[in-house]
């Protein structure tokens, strides 16, 4: 009797223990889930108001300037739309061909299992050595110009190409295979059955992770430095040859400046600046899937 | 009646052939630039190798491209990436895999539907934005506790880490997504709590997901540029293992900013150095990539294992 009420006292607060434990435990992982957003959140927050005074019509329509309260962002803004733009052409056709490849034609062989699995490690390599694959391709043996639109665009092109194929890859995945075999129900061949029915369904996806990608390749620094592009530049780009500077470039340069009046206030502008743009084309990426979302 | 028909067909299947044959080059590209990033790298880290001996590269202690005498030992370099690393892993190992045990098993549908895309908002940030943090946010804010320098490997760890945080806890999350239900169901059957299913059921069943996460996350931090370049800054210097803490208080270079250093510099002027680039560029590469296949692998295993 009395062993077993012991027993049975132990019992309880062997349960009361491992229950506490685990509210412990999962307060745990909620503090570690919140760590990283809010300490994103909180640098964000000193940034925002650091450009409080700094970030106006002025700054965004000026060149660079070596006195803080007249320097601006307009070639560096420019240069890295037109380098985006530019991505935009070079990644977008490459990207689509390949996961249409991979998905509608290639037979599960060698071949296609070292394709895949050599996309997902050039998705794996550091963003540094792109950019000597550039110095050394486009800007050597190429000779295509230091630091000019059409090397920053190629090199950071082929550095984003393996995120577009995987995401347009999911996307033609998406479309339900019924459909295609409907197509082919009506005596269409296998290109009409992918331009017709495939691309059509899968072209919010696609769309989806070419911006998001775009948004990558507008934050790239190291590969632009590699290729000796300007970190400053004063004029904005006149062609596919002109050096031009980007906007995570000019953030590098103004940053070693050793004014307060740089690395508190200018910076921090030109830091809200990249993330707004770069909060604009991921919200036109979400704004393209809900819409496609719910009309199909 | 079958002639014209035959010639319709006939362009027909030239068209679909045609445009095969593109999609195949289009996929054939991403081996081309494998090949072209290797032959890049070899091609100029061979003649590099023709003036300054391997050996000596590979085991020299003194790393100073540019001033007299010059020395290319690439191990100060190493070292100060492995600080870095090791400091990035030890933020976002345990708040990763935590944060994916709280998104897989504690965390309701709704809960995740906005904690997840929030963090992956932390991989998105450019590095750059996260440098300009390390040295004008985390740096001064350090500097009221310890004695650290205005360019130092702490600050640079901890944003380093911050920004690795989401790939492991979503991959980490997959793989314990991938843990059968039945599993689960078979530990509160014999009465345990969520704690004691997480960490002894599902974690153990996932190791190999989780293991390839942690992989590919210190490539990640090994390969990362901006960040170390700006905030850790541009002193190579050797570990002291006598004193592995004042590691991280000191500014440190990693193969990546040494890099930078040398390409922001007049480059072109001086062979070697611009040789040394690639030498490194070498390096780094393979030890990436060799990160990369054994992550890749070990994930492979484990998608096996319940399918």
């Amino acid at each position: 009797m009395a062993a077993e009420s012991t027993g049975a006292h132990s019992d309880a607060t062997f349960g009361r223990i491992s229950r506490r434990k685990d509210v412990a435990f999962r307060l745990l992982a909620l503090g570690a889930t919140l760590v990283g957003i809010v300490s994103l959140a909180l640098l964000l927050a000193n940034v925002a108001v650091d450009a409080v005074g700094w970030l106006d019509w002025g700054f965004l329509t000026s060149p660079p300037h070596p006195f803080p309260d007249q320097a601006g962002f307009l070639p560096a803004i420019v240069g890295s739309i037109a380098i985006m733009l530019l991505i935009a052409l070079i990644t977008f056709p490459l990207g689509v061909g390949a996961a249409v490849y991979l998905e509608e034609y290639a037979s599960d062989g060698p071949l296609t299992t070292f394709i895949q699995l050599n996309i997902a490690n050039l998705a794996g390599v550091p963003s540094v050595v792109y950019g000597l694959l550039g110095l050394g391709l486009f800007v050597g043996l190429l000779d295509i110009g230091y630091g000019s639109v059409i090397a920053a665009a190629f090199t950071v092109g082929l550095l984003i190409l393996p995120i577009v194929i995987i995401s347009a890859q999911e996307a033609i995945r998406a479309v339900p295979d019924s459909q295609r075999q409907a197509s082919y129900g009506m005596g269409a061949t296998k290109w009409q059955t992918i331009r017709n029915v495939v691309l059509p369904r899968a072209m919010p996806g696609i769309m989806t992770g070419t911006i998001l990608a775009l948004g990558r390749a507008i934050g790239e620094t190291a590969p632009l430095i590699m290729i000796a592009a300007p970190t400053t530049v004063f004029g904005v780009p006149t062609g596919l040859l002109s050096k031009a500077s980007a906007m995570p470039l000019q953030i590098y340069n103004w940053a070693s400046y050793p004014q307060q009046a740089f690395q508190y206030g200018v910076v921090a502008a030109g830091v809200v600046t990249l993330l707004v743009i770069l909060l604009t084309i991921n919200s036109i990426a979400i704004v393209i899937r809900n819409r496609f979302e719910q009309s199909t | 009646m079958s002639q014209p028909d035959f010639s319709h067909d006939g362009i027909r299947t030239l068209r679909g052939t045609t445009f095969r044959y593109l999609f195949l080059l289009c996929a054939l590209l991403s081996i081309a630039t494998t090949v072209a990033i290797i032959l890049t790298l070899l091609v100029d880290a061979v003649d590099f190798f023709g003036t300054v001996s391997i050996v000596d590269f590979l085991t020299g202690t003194n790393w100073a491209p540019s001033h007299e005498p010059v020395s290319f030992g690439v191990l100060p370099l190493i070292s100060g990436t492995l600080t870095v690393t090791i400091g990035a892993a030890a933020v976002a190992l345990p708040i990763g895999l935590l944060t994916a045990i709280y998104l897989s098993e504690y965390a309701s549908e709704r809960r995740r539907a906005y904690l997840k895309p929030a963090l992956e908002v932390l991989a998105g940030v450019p590095t750059v934005v996260y440098g300009y943090f390390a040295l004008v946010y985390v740096t001064p804010f350090l500097d009221r506790f310890l004695p650290i320098g205005t360019f130092n490997a702490l600050s640079a760890s901890i944003m380093v880490g911050i920004m690795i945080i989401p790939m492991v806890s979503s991959i980490s999350e997959d793989a314990m997504s991938a843990v059968p239900d039945s599993l689960r169901q078979a530990g509160y059957g014999l009465g345990a709590t969520k704690f004691t299913v997480s960490t002894t059921i599902v974690v153990p069943a996932a190791l190999s997901g989780i293991f390839s996460s942690f992989i590919l996350a210190l490539s990640r931090a090994i390969g990362e540029t901006m960040i170390v370049a700006m905030a850790a800054g541009q002193t190579p210097q050797m570990a002291d293992l006598t004193n592995p803490a004042g590691m991280f208080l000191d500014s440190v270079q990693t193969m990546t900013a040494a890099m930078v250093e040398i390409g922001t510099g007049d480059m072109v002027s001086q062979g070697v150095q611009y040789q040394s680039l690639f030498a490194v560029g070498l390096t780094l590469f393979v030890i990436t990539f060799a990160m990369n296949l054994i992550s890749e692998f070990v994930a492979s295993r484990y998608r096996e294992v319940y399918h």
